[in-house]
């Protein structure tokens, strides 16, 4: 198979206008995908698909990550000469700017027909309150149905061009996405038998309050 | 085992008169059965509980096991295993109850006709388990129905299964019809059914049936939490 490079300069070369970034996972898996953007989406989804040298027919996997805003401390030195004729000094300048935070939508594909595998796409959305629209893969590969459906009730990614998009583990009712990274569950912790950490940080607010401590016995 | 201390025989009921068991027991080899109304009821019922059919999740598979030949419920009478909760007496919640499937179960013990036994079976349906703070996990089925029975274990072997049967033959054993300390089913002023939860924006709404559960003192010592 190809490499990811090649893959992407290949797609670049057939579709200007988009944008393919590849993201490289520094971690020991080395496991680096596609970034693609949301616009030209489903169209170099289908250019996977169908090019006769990767036919990457088979989506095995579709998730979704939740990536929070994130403050970022940027340290910038700088030397001040010093007025005496000293050694000069370096004063650290900090700015703290604002990643805003974005959804991911990651797909695994593989090719049954070349046996290749697997080349891992993203798309990212604007934002993670109201630009969060993606283009759905469904059309592409069909196993994304039941996925993109979990993907939107979890994280709250809406995929459009899915011909069923409802919730698929909570309830219709249920207004929450649970995997993102903010969200808060109930507070259902009245009785914990082994609490530790944060279970017990909740369940202390359910505790009788303490009772004053006892007189010292004469 | 169960919640409940393991009965003690009952005293011989009045009915049977003051003959003692060995007694009675001399009167039997002789042919002649001497039983009360009550003895002959819940010996009738303890031999065949049918209990409801329905799975949900991998604690069922255990209680199919225990329905096989191997284990073979059937030794108690409890091998009928009902598809209509109309006909079933015993409700064996065996699995993880989710949020969203919490209002069905209560809707089939609702449906379930007097007199009706629940066992919570695994660390799933008493309490959550493994999955107790997960965002769609009900933390234990007695929030919402009274449970007879509590079989600990993830999955509990079918042996546990079958012991948690026992248990609950001994209690219906010595269930009375009359008096202060009779049955629940006996007395009409106690519920049969109780309220399904309905799906709210964030958790089931309400949460917890108080009249059904309250929350165990929290282990914490006074004065340290």
């Amino acid at each position: 198979m190809e490499s990811l490079e090649q893959i992407r300069d290949r797609l670049l070369a057939r579709f200007p206008g988009a944008a393919v970034v590849l993201v490289i996972n520094p971690g020991p898996a080395a496991e680096h995908s596609l970034l693609l953007d949301g616009t030209h989406g489903r169209d170099l989804a289908l250019c996977l698909r169908d090019d006769p040298a990767l036919q990457l027919d088979y989506c095995s996997n579709a998730t979704g990550i939740d990536w929070p805003d994130k403050e970022i401390v940027d340290v910038k030195k700088i030397a001040v000469p010093d007025s005496a004729g000293g050694p000069g000094k370096i004063i650290e300048e900090k700015t703290r700017r604002l990643e805003p935070g974005y959804l991911e939508a990651v797909y695994h594909l593989y090719s049954m027909a070349l046996r290749h595998g697997p080349v891992i796409i993203r798309l990212r959305t604007g934002n993670r309150s109201d630009r969060v629209t993606l283009p759905s893969l469904t059309p592409v590969w069909r196993s994304c149905e039941f996925q993109e459906r979990e993907i939107f009730d979890l994280y709250g990614i809406v995929f459009e061009g899915h011909r069923d998009l409802r919730r698929l583990l909570m309830w219709d009712e249920f207004k929450d996405h649970p995997m993102r990274k903010d969200y808060v569950d109930p507070d259902d912790y009245e009785w914990e038998p082994t609490p530790h950490d944060e279970v017990l940080e909740r369940a202390k607010a359910h505790y009788p309050p303490a009772l004053p401590p006892e007189a010292p016995k004469p | 085992m169960s919640d409940t201390p393991s009965t003690p025989l009952p005293a011989p009921l009045p009915a049977a008169g003051n003959l003692s068991d060995a007694a009675r027991e001399e009167l039997r080899r002789h042919g002649i059965l001497l039983t009360s109304l009550e003895e002959l009821y819940n010996w009738g019922r303890t031999n065949s509980i049918w209990p409801l059919q329905f799975g949900l999740a991998c604690c069922a598979i255990e209680m199919i096991a225990a329905a096989t030949a191997r284990f073979d419920i059937a030794r108690f009478g409890a091998e009928i295993f009902r598809p209509s909760p109309r006909q079933a007496d015993l409700m064996i919640v065996s699995g993880t109850v989710t949020k969203k499937m919490a209002p069905q179960v209560v809707r089939l013990w609702n449906q379930m006709p007097e007199p009706k036994y629940c066992i919570a079976m695994g660390a799933c349906a008493i309490s959550g388990g493994p999955f107790k703070q997960g965002y769609n996990v009900l933390k234990g089925i007695d929030r919402f129905i009274p449970v007879d029975i509590y079989i600990p274990g993830c999955p509990p072997r079918p042996e546990a299964l079958l012991n948690g049967l026992i248990e609950l033959q001994k209690q219906i054993s010595a269930e009375r019809l009359t008096g202060p300390g009779a049955a629940r089913h006996t007395r009409l002023e106690l519920p049969s059914e109780f309220p399904v939860p309905e799906y709210g924006a964030h958790d089931l709404a309400p949460p917890k049936n108080p009249k059904v559960w309250t929350p165990a003192p929290p282990l914490a010592r006074p004065g340290k939490a």
